[in-house]
Parts: C-alpha cells; structure tokens; sequence
C-alpha cells in the first residue's frame, strides 16, 4: 500500500511538473497571442511593395505592438499586393485617416507595419482600408536612386 | 577464378536479400504488434493503476537524467550561439536561438535518445526476462493475456511519459541557456526574453515539438517491448534484444524526426 502510493505521488509530480513546464513555455518563451485569435477586428491596405513583409509579422503604432499581419495576397487588376492585419480589440479607437507605413526593425530585423495616427473623428471598422499607405523600401531600388541623383546632380 | 568472383556475388546477394526481407519482416510484424495493442487497449484503460506504476516507472525514474541533460544542453546552445553570434553582434539573439532549437528540434530528439536509452531499455529487458523465464507463458496458462495485461500498459506509459519528459527537456535547457547567456555572459536579461518571445510561435515551434515527441514516444515504447515480447528467450537472446530496441529506436526516431519537421514546417 505504502508502495502504491509512493508510485502514485511520484506520478502525480510528474505530470504537473510536465504541466508547470509547458505553461512555462506557452507564457514565458512565446507571445502569449492574443493577436491571432478571434478576437480584434481586420483592416486591409494595398502596398506597390511589400519588402520581405510576411504573414504574422507584427503592426505597431508609436512601437508598441498591437496586431498581426494575417494574409498577404496580389491584386491581378491593381496590380497591388493586399495585405491583411488583424487588430486587437482594444485598441478600437485608431483614426480612420492614419496611414500605414512598411518599416524594419534594426539591421537584420524583420519587417513590420508602423501605423501612423491621423487626427480624424472617425475610427477604422472591421473591413475598413487603410487608404494612405507607404511601400517598403528596397535597398538596391535605394541605391540606384542614389546612383542616379548623383549622375543628374552633376551635369 | 571467374567462378569464384560470381560466387561471392552471389553470396553477397544473399546476404542483402535476407537482410532485407528481415527488415521488412521485422518491420510487418511491428505494425502489426501495434494493431495487437491498439485492440487491447480498452482493457488495460479500465485498469488505470498499471498504467500510473509504467507512468513512474518509465518517466519519473528519468527525470534526473533527462532534466540533467536539458540543462547542459540549454547551455551549451547559450555558449555556442554567444561565440559565434557575438561576431556579427547579434549576441542578443541566443534566447531565441536556445529556444528555437530546444523546443523544436533537439528538446524532443535528444528526450527521446535518452528514453530509449534509460527506460528503453529497462522495458525491453524486463520483457525479455520475462519471456526467457517462461512468466509470459505462464501468464497464458492462467488465462491471462500477457499482451493485455504487461505489454499494453507500459507502452502507454511510455507514449504518456515522453512529451511530458520533453517539454521538461525544453524548460530546463532554456533554464540553462537563461543561466550561461544572461549570468554568465552578460547579455541583457530584457533582450534575451523578449527577443524569444518574438520569434518563438506557439503553434509552429512549441506544438509541433510536442506533437513530434508524441510520435517519438509511440515509436520508442513499441520498439522497446516489440523487441523484449519477441526476444529469443536466452540470456544472450534478452541481451541481443536489448541492444537492437536502443539501436532501433535511435535511427528510427532520427528518420521520424527528418519526416515529422518536413511535414510540421515543410510548407513554410
């Protein structure tokens, strides 16, 4: 009997140890998500160029993170890419005339979206679009612009 | 001369022909071992204790080993990820690339190399003992279907003890990467946390680590009492089966591993 119940105590820990070190790495080492659920609400926004934006990188607004960007797609008649963000709920109050811009974090960060605030009455809804939009920058795109300058500028 | 060449292709041939319809033979009966002990299943549910004893026997006996090893691992990653990301002074990256490697790849992988070689073994031994000495027949004698009543219950076991061994694996390496990185090195103790936390995904890195060391623990449990059940029953033969359930599970789940990442991420 003793016996039984050594095993059963052992067995017990066990499992909850397993259950405190999953909960460990659900909380502690991701993002607890609260972007990627149901909740929030979805905006869209068409870019000339998107960089190397992709699905889940964050949307920030004053560099505090408040969504997730869910789809990407290509317009074929616009020849547009559309990209979809999912907004937390809470943040329901951003003026619908902020304009979105493609930035990047750091040397190698990745990409995100910065959100920009307007000074409209009017908040964005759910399926609004996000009608001022900046493109990515791309390096090379960049470079050549520079290169250019410089060879008009001396003439 | 030219006789003696073809001969030996031919035993060669031989060879690689029986080696392989061994493989396949093996391979057969294992699955269908695992058919034998999905049906018996219900009945060994219905007897939860035997369950909870191969619970402790195969998890909580491993635990030291296993949370050992996550916590040198953890920080060896740290040592590793600071000396060459340092170069390019990215040094506050190695919670992250801890964390990645930990939960993805070697958390479940290495979990399930020690489990084949610590309770692994110790199934695939007892099992074979138990064949050797005639208990097994023994047990048919009195009506009592070893299958049902020794077999089912430590491989459930063992499929329930692995993910929990491996996610433990995971915590403690972070625990040690946290250690090495941010006491050790120096590397900012903010940037460490949350840089993992941005990278780390619960749904791509986390779950698909626990998913991958489930099918580790199905596979290494069924390896290690397939090989015990079905042991010539010496001691050489117990000694023998001992020896291949680690071996085979090992390349095994280094296979499964490849296959399971390819399916869990491949389309990213």
């Amino acid at each position: 009997m003793q016996q039984t119940r050594a095993v059963e105590l052992g067995t017990g820990l066990f499992v909850f140890m397993g259950i405190l070190a999953l909960f460990f790495l659900t909380t502690r080492v991701t993002t607890f998500d609260t972007y990627s659920g149901e909740g929030g609400y979805e905006l869209t926004a068409r870019f000339d160029q998107i960089g190397t934006l992709k699905t889940r990188s964050p949307v920030s607004i004053s560099g505090v993170q408040i969504g997730r960007v869910t789809a990407i797609d290509f317009d074929v008649e616009r020849l547009e890419a559309v990209v979809t963000i999912r907004i937390a709920s809470r943040y329901d109050r951003i003026p619908n005339d902020s304009d979105a811009s493609i930035l990047t974090s750091g040397i190698l960060g990745g990409q995100y979206i910065g959100l920009q605030p307007g000074g409209a009455d009017e908040h964005f809804q759910d399926g609004d679009e996000i009608s001022f939009t900046q493109s990515a920058v791309v390096l090379e795109q960049l470079i050549s612009k520079y290169l250019f300058g410089q060879a008009g500028g001396g003439e | 001369m030219m006789n003696d060449t073809a001969r030996a292709l031919r035993r060669l041939a031989l060879e690689v022909g029986y080696s392989l319809r061994g493989f396949f033979e093996h391979f057969g009966a294992g699955q269908l071992f695992l058919v034998r002990i999905i049906v018996n299943m219900p009945y060994a549910l219905a007897r939860p204790g035997l369950i909870i004893k191969q619970v402790y026997v195969t998890g909580v006996l491993s635990l030291v080993v296993i949370m050992l090893a996550g916590f040198f691992v953890g920080m060896v990653l740290a040592l590793q990820g600071f000396l060459t990301l340092s170069r390019f002074g990215a040094e506050d990256t190695i919670g992250m690339v801890a964390a990645l490697g930990l939960v993805r790849e070697l958390g479940p992988v290495v979990t399930a190399l020690l489990f084949a070689g610590r309770a692994g073994t110790a199934l695939s031994s007892e099992i074979g003992l138990m064949r050797a000495t005639d208990q097994l027949s023994g047990m048919e004698m009195m009506a009592v279907d070893p299958i049902k009543r020794i077999i089912v219950p430590r491989f459930l076991g063992g499929v329930i003890a692995m993910p929990i061994l491996a996610v433990i694996f995971s915590a403690m390496g972070i625990f040690g990467a946290w250690l090495e990185g941010v006491i050790i090195l120096g590397v900012d103790e903010g940037a460490f946390w949350s840089q993992m936390q941005a990278q780390v995904d619960l749904r791509e890195d986390v779950m698909s680590g626990v998913i991958k060391s489930i099918f580790f623990g199905i596979a290494a449990s069924l390896l290690a009492v397939y090989e015990g059940y079905n042991c010539v029953p010496t001691a050489e033969g117990v000694g023998r089966a001992t020896t291949r359930a680690v071996v085979n599970t090992s390349l095994t789940v280094l296979v499964l591993n490849f296959m399971l990442t390819a399916w869990l991420l491949g389309g990213k």
